[in-house]
């Protein structure tokens, strides 16, 4: 991980710095917004194929509708939407193609979460050889040029 | 349990559109000014959070059914649509450091859903 907070560092980098915190944040949220949405989609029971949709268009609109009408659903797409508005933060002035794929960082949020809060989950192997390759894969986004 | 192909197309489908909602939200960040009143005003956020929410129906439907660990490797697959359109519309380049570092990624979220399995 960078550090931004250099004494005397040009501005350049200390915004750099401050990006990739930006993005880091909106991973915590979004691994958040993610586990509500998840919880609401199981409330709602939703599930629908392609092909249903296509022969009742309806499903579609009441599928929007749920992401309204169920608790859950609603905070955690606002969270998106604040996360939004932080990643657009972070990419105004900034490479899309080096803080967009740092938001796979909400996949080893979101294992390690469930983690801690279902009983029933385990660390395993592919688990953490999975997280070191997405936590090595963002150093290197990071890494300086 | 199958993975069925409706769910494969409906997953790629939604990674293709949202990698597109980042191209939105970068054009987006780049006419950002102060004021709420023209944060509300950009239509360039708004598209890309548009397209943000209806890759996201795409995925509700596509993951419903169907295995995680062949689905949620796929959703990662946007992080490599997003770089070719930033070299394509806003000529970045692609570099050692980021091809490979997407690789990585990529992998490492193959794995994480090898685990959930």
């Amino acid at each position: 991980m960078t550090t931004p907070t250099v004494v005397g560092a040009p501005v350049e980098s200390r915004s750099e710095g401050r990006a990739f915190l930006l993005v880091f944040s909106c991973t915590l949220i979004g691994a958040l917004a993610q586990i509500l949405v998840k919880q609401g989609t199981a409330q709602l029971g939703a599930h629908v194929t392609l092909g249903q949709v296509f022969r009742h268009p309806g499903l579609f609109v009441s599928f929007c509708l749920g992401v309204i009408t169920n608790l859950k659903l609603f905070i955690g797409y606002c969270m998106y939407g604040v996360n939004t508005f932080l990643m657009a933060l972070a990419l105004k002035g900034r490479e899309l193609s080096r803080l967009y794929p740092i938001i796979a960082l909400t996949y080893v949020w979101v294992t390690l979460l469930s983690l801690v809060w279902l009983p029933s989950e385990h660390m395993n192997f592919f688990r953490s050889i999975g997280i070191a390759f997405i936590v090595g894969g963002v150093s290197v986004l990071g890494m300086k040029k | 349990m199958k993975t069925p192909l409706s769910s494969i197309i409906l997953v790629l489908f939604g990674s293709f559109i949202g990698s597109f909602g980042a191209v939105f939200l970068k054009l987006g960040a780049e006419h950002m000014k102060g004021s709420l009143a023209r944060l509300l005003n950009n239509y360039w956020l708004a598209t890309g959070i548009v397209l943000y929410l209806l890759s996201s129906v795409f995925y509700m439907m596509g993951l419903s059914q169907g295995q995680l660990t062949v689905l949620y490797p796929m959703v990662s697959l946007g992080y490599i649509w997003a770089i070719v359109w930033a070299r394509l519309f806003f000529k970045e380049p692609f570099t050692a450091a980021k091809i490979g570092g997407l690789a990585m990624i990529v992998f490492g979220v193959a794995l994480i859903n090898l685990g959930n399995a």
